[in-house]
């Protein structure tokens, strides 16, 4: 009785000595040699993997700044300029800062603006819509509303607004990887400067059909009036196929065009309402108050 | 011997509702909007500008290459100009206005009701005849008459196949037109047969046009080398590559062309077109479309004039039903949703069907439960299923394996699943994209 167990534990002890003595052999002969500075680098990334950096995830990214002698053009949306900062740091490599990006829709064509005209029944998705015909309005250059952009969200920071059945932007939550901006079939989303105190001013459309035409459809499209261009100080108003584009990089914010736009496609966010304005309700003179403290 | 295909297919309710209405001219009037694509490849090139003046059958936009096809005017009267004009799909595209004014034919089109037996045309002279007259695929795909028969070298065409099976519910207008115009027809093979210089053609009609198998194989006697087969009542029977395989036992190979197997392939309205074409000099400006569904008060297959509002054709069957869930352009499987009255007609156009509520609620989507009905089903041996999904994953590479590019989008599929999953949405999504199909706008 007592032998059996003897021999047994020896065997098996024998046996696991043999097999832990292949295994660190095999180990030490094929041994990947890894810069450790990788895995140094993934740690400081958001761990985020959506892509916006343009690789396929947080390893290829940290990966592919180890590899690169000049930094300066790769960029983590996410993580911005701080994550950037620190990654150069501990790389010991140089970066530049960069105004930090946010998506924006642009398409105001709520139901009450743009009525549907048809009914889609098919899959619910913007792509097997867009690729079917030209939508459920007459606008067939607006927003789909099947909701591709919020399903490849990471973030969860677009959401469609369940009384404009438009997608709406969470300013706190969105990183600007620019997924949504992919997904889009109709090409509504872009990315723009999130602006000082992120106020930003965009044109809110990119229907391309004559005025005419994209009034009919909607009452907020852009109807290509150019009024918006006389009215800005800056030049920065394209005007291309009866639709308006403000450049971000010469708006100067003055709200000038926003006043002057007769569709009211031109948006502006996170100013202070305007002061002469007296019949604004009591809530929003609260704002302005606390603005110009 | 009635003679199918093996693999896949389904048998829908045939629903021919529409079969016994006679072909009926649809006199053209107002303005009618002529596309310049209206085929598959290059848009034509305008000719005409505001202000002209234009006979029926005058040549107002010609083909930019050899992949395009010629259009002609389908009225006379004045060219109000080009416009961009959307679709029934809503999708806009330029097409030329013309305000009707009378109907006077350009001189050299032979208007007379005789029937022109003369064969002695050369090949040439009859392929030169239909890239001139703008012949397109009637069949739905609307692929240039002339491309499809030049035959590339170093193969044979051995056969033309004509395709009478309108295996898709509903349709007629193939159906009247080898009833009332059998003899045309039939010239129309021998002058197809003469273009490619086969010395067979095979007639496919399905048992459920017994009078019109009737009616060509009694004229098909004073025609030689013309053989009507009789075809089991099943869909995609009238698919390119079914047809091949139920008439000849020929599987065509994948990604070849038909004439691979040494058969070209012709839909019954494209072959009589054909013979207008070539024996009587009209060019393609009109065609037959089928106006049916339950509840519309009469059904109706028109000969109309392409460019005609949509809108008329209802108007002259009666006006819309009222119980209508969706309107489809082409047959209930294959077919497209409109979502635009005003649109014209194109030379493509085969059908407006009204489907009532009940027919077109799609049922309730729920989980696959890998049942197989939809790979029993699929006529190309595919795995719908599988393609589904890597479609909605947006998987490229993967769905290029599983030869996504054979899908031929017939919907039986669909029309099996239990699940009622949108499997040829978003197979068709993934056969795009793969095949680099979907180009984003600028």
């Amino acid at each position: 009785m007592d032998s059996t167990i003897l021999t047994t534990v020896i065997m098996l002890g024998v046996l696991a000595a043999t097999l832990a003595a292949v295994l660190y052999i095999v180990a030490q002969k094929f041994k990947v040699v890894e810069d450790e500075r990788i895995d140094g680098t993934e740690s400081i990334l958001p761990g985020a993997n959506c892509g916006g950096c343009g690789y396929t995830g947080c390893r290829a990214f940290a990966e592919a700044l180890v590899k690169a002698d000049d930094i300066a053009a790769m960029f983590c949306p996410v993580g911005g300029n701080a994550t950037m900062t620190n990654v150069a740091e501990y790389l010991g490599k140089k970066v530049e800062t960069k105004e930090s990006m946010i998506a924006v829709v642009r398409c105001a064509g709520s139901c009450e603006n743009r009525p549907r005209v048809n009914e889609f029944d098919g899959a619910t998705s913007c792509a097997v819509m867009a690729a079917t015909y030209s939508g459920d309005t007459d606008c067939s250059y607006g927003c789909l509303g099947k909701g591709d952009c919020v399903s490849v969200c990471n973030f969860d920071a677009i959401y469609i607004n369940s009384e404009t059945m438009l997608p709406e932007v969470d300013e706190d939550k969105c990183t600007s990887c620019g997924a949504c901006v992919k997904a889009c079939p109709k090409l509504i989303i872009e990315l723009r400067k999130k602006g000082p105190k992120s106020r930003r001013i965009y044109v809110s459309c990119v229907n391309k059909d004559k005025g005419a035409v994209a009034r009919k459809a909607c009452k907020t499209a852009c109807i290509g009036c150019a009024a918006c261009r006389k009215a800005c100080a800056f030049e920065s108003i394209l005007i291309e196929n009866f639709l308006a584009y403000i450049d971000p990089d010469k708006c100067r914010l003055c709200r000038k065009c926003v006043e002057v736009c007769p569709t009211e496609s031109i948006i502006e966010l996170n100013f202070p309402p305007r002061k002469p304005k007296v019949e604004v309700q009591e809530k929003q003179t609260v704002n302005s108050e606390n603005a110009t403290n | 011997m009635i003679k199918t295909f093996k693999r896949g297919g389904v048998h829908p309710p045939e629903n021919k509702i529409s079969r016994n209405a006679a072909l009926e001219q649809l006199v053209p009037e107002g303005v009618v909007k002529i596309f310049t694509s209206q085929h598959i490849g290059a848009p034509a090139e305008c000719i005409v500008a505001k202000g002209d003046k234009v006979k029926t059958g005058q040549l107002i936009a010609k083909a930019n290459g050899f992949v395009s096809a010629n259009v002609h005017s389908s009225v006379s009267g004045t060219v109000l100009g080009i416009e961009n004009v959307a679709d029934y799909q809503g999708i806009k595209k330029p097409a030329i206005c013309i305000q009707v004014e009378g109907d006077e034919w350009e001189g050299s089109i032979d208007r007379s009701a005789e029937i022109n037996r003369d064969l002695s045309k050369t090949s040439e002279d009859i392929l030169a005849k239909i890239t001139e007259a703008g012949l397109v695929g009637l069949g739905g795909a609307t692929f240039p008459t002339h491309v499809k028969l030049a035959v590339p070298k170093g193969k044979t065409a051995k056969a033309i196949i004509i395709n009478g099976a309108e295996c898709e519910p509903y349709l007629t207008s193939d159906h009247r037109v080898m009833l009332e115009k059998g003899e045309e027809l039939l010239i129309g093979v021998q002058l197809l047969k003469k273009a490619v210089n086969a010395d067979k053609a095979y007639i496919g009609i399905e048992t459920n046009k017994q009078d019109a198998i009737d009616n060509l194989t009694r004229l098909a006697v004073n025609y030689g080398g013309i053989e009507i087969v009789s075809l089991k009542p099943k869909y995609p029977q009238g698919g390119e590559k079914q047809l091949i395989k139920s008439i000849t036992g020929l599987e065509v190979p994948d990604r070849a062309l038909p004439i691979e197997t040494g058969c070209i392939v012709s839909n019954i309205c494209t072959t009589f077109a054909v013979y207008e074409a070539v024996q009587k000099n009209k060019p393609l400006f009109e065609n037959s479309i089928t106006i049916t569904g339950k509840n519309l008060k009469v059904q109706k297959n028109f000969i109309v004039r392409v460019g005609t509002p949509l809108s008329k054709l209802i108007d002259a069957a009666g006006g819309m039903p009222e119980n209508t869930g969706k309107i489809i352009s082409g047959g209930p499987m294959m077919g497209r949703a409109i979502s635009n009255l005003d649109a014209p007609t194109l030379k493509g156009s085969g059908s407006v069907l009204f489907i009532t509520e009940e027919e077109a609620k799609r049922g309730t989507k729920s989980n696959c439960i890998r049942c197989s009905k939809c790979v029993a089903a699929c006529p190309m041996g595919l795995q719908p299923f599988l393609l589904y999904r890597l479609a909605e994953l947006n998987m490229l590479e993967e769905l290029k394996e599983k030869a996504v590019h054979a899908c031929i989008e017939c919907g039986c599929c669909l029309y099996t699943c239990p699940a009622n999953l949108p499997l040829v949405d978003y197979i068709r999504l993934g056969k795009t994209r793969a095949m680099k199909l979907i180009v984003k706008p600028k």
